[in-house]
């Protein structure tokens, strides 16, 4: 990836504050992952008031659900999950200190109002790279919800997971802007 | 009449289940090398040089070219003078699905629809069982992912909406999708039938090869107009602009009710998973 920015997780605030819509970013360091179910979870969780299985605060979540690791294999194909299904959930786990999600597809205005506000981006990886991105991932292990299977929460650490900036903490949308530029009529 | 065993069945399901999802068709990646040559987006281009790594990728080393592996939908074509022996048919493609999935290391992405509970082993399968002439048994796996699937409609037009309305309502689903089905996305319309036959259409248009000729030249026509007008909306790969945004419109009609005009559009991603065999 030519001219990307190469960032350490978990991102500072200034780190996210200066990442605009479009930008290449290879990330690096600890992700989480999570989707339908286990956001439902998390979500009921924080209702409850109750603690949340890891530390949210600066992190990550990445919304896939990977196929099983072949023998030999750090971990399976895994490429981001539609992320729209994750937009009831998100504004609150952005709001308890969530900084980055990724995934693919737009999110809804609830979801960019709470990333202004709080301060945090969209990523999006290439939907239906999963076996490329695969490769990025170094380190894999379940830290919550083992009974979801393919859904449980699981810790990666990753070297070089390569995104793109989709939503910034100005609000802007590159899916909007890029249907924008290359629409005809 | 021939004789064949379920077991042979099984044993094939399994194995098309495995290949479908490692090994992408030669007809993809010779349409995203043409598309390659038509995007302006510079991050387009970027996008589809990774599917196509992706590809190369998970026939390599055998792993699954995205990691929703999908519904299994198999397609039967049996022949009117086969005997099926050994048990039943449907049972035999379940456990194929089983064994592939299980063995192959692909995810298992069916659950309870209220509870969301996973079955474990990605049955039960889509199974549309055709009674053919002849004494062969045509068996086609087909993956079918959520993502893309979650963006299909069948809608009963009105007659008088026409061929115009055919276009507009396509166009406008591909445009409403956006960028969730992980375009460039190929897409399969049924025109015709009842409700139900209208989304089967949709569905088997995209067994077609990407690249190949509509027999219908009327409808080989229409699919290349409604494709042009998708790619002007300028959704592009993955959703971030360009001129990708599907590589191709399939479409298979066949008559319908005087009062009706069923219409379906069945959204696949680039990874239009699906392989045969013939027994």
């Amino acid at each position: 990836m030519i001219g990307a920015i190469r960032l350490n997780t978990p991102l500072t605030d200034r780190e996210v504050e200066r990442l605009k819509i479009g930008d290449r970013v290879l990330l690096n360091g600890v992700l989480y992952t999570g989707r339908d179910a286990a956001h439902k979870r998390l979500f009921d969780l924080l209702k409850e008031g109750k603690e949340l299985p890891f530390d949210i605060r600066g992190q990550i979540i990445y919304y896939v659900g990977p196929t099983p690791a072949k023998p030999g294999q750090v971990f399976g194909s895994a490429g981001p999950t539609t992320s729209y299904r994750m937009d009831a959930y998100a504004p609150a786990l952005i709001e308890k200190g969530l900084k980055g999600m990724i995934g693919k597809g737009m999110r809804s205005d609830a979801v960019k109002e709470a990333m202004k506000r709080f301060g945090a981006v969209y990523f999006a990886a290439t939907g239906g790279a999963g076996a490329l991105l695969a490769k990025r991932v170094k380190r894999a292990e379940v830290v919550a919800y083992e009974d979801l299977g393919p859904e449980a929460i699981r810790r990666l650490e990753v070297e070089d997971l390569p995104v793109i900036v989709i939503n910034d903490v100005k609000g802007d949308d590159l899916y909007i802007e890029g249907e924008k530029r290359y629409r005809i009529g | 009449m021939r004789e064949i065993d379920v077991k042979l069945i099984t044993e094939k399901v399994r194995e098309l289940c495995i290949i479908a999802n490692t090994d992408l068709g030669e007809d993809v990646l010779q349409a995203i090398d043409r598309a390659m040559e038509k995007e302006e987006s510079p991050l387009g281009i970027e996008i589809l040089k990774e599917l196509k790594e992706n590809a190369q990728i998970a026939m390599e080393e055998k792993v699954a070219i995205c990691q929703d592996t999908g519904f299994a939908v198999v397609f039967i074509e049996l022949g009117q003078d086969v005997h099926l022996v050994g048990g039943s048919l449907k049972e035999a493609i379940f456990e194929g699905v089983r064994q592939g999935y299980r063995d192959g290391y692909l995810r298992k992405s069916i659950c309870h629809p209220f509870t969301r509970a996973n079955t474990g082993d990605n049955t039960p399968a889509i199974i549309h069982t055709e009674i053919v002439p002849g004494d062969q048994l045509k068996i086609t796996v087909a993956p079918k992912g959520g993502g893309s699937e979650n963006m299909s409609r069948v809608v009963m037009l009105t007659p008088s909406d026409g061929i115009d309305g055919i276009k507009r309502y396509v166009v406008e689903r591909v445009k409403e999708s956006g960028s969730n089905p992980c375009p460039p996305t190929i897409v399969g319309v049924g025109i015709g039938g009842t409700f139900e036959m209208a989304a089967i259409l949709a569905k088997k248009s995209l067994l077609r090869p990407l690249g190949s000729k509509n027999e219908d030249p009327e409808l080989d026509r229409l699919e290349f107009e409604i494709l042009e007008e998708i790619n002007r909306l300028g959704i592009g790969p993955q959703g971030l602009g360009g001129r990708t945004t599907s590589l191709a419109v399939h479409i298979l009609m066949m008559p319908c009710h005087i009062a009706s005009f069923p219409l379906a559009v069945n959204i696949q991603c680039h990874a239009q998973r699906h392989k045969e065999i013939v027994i």
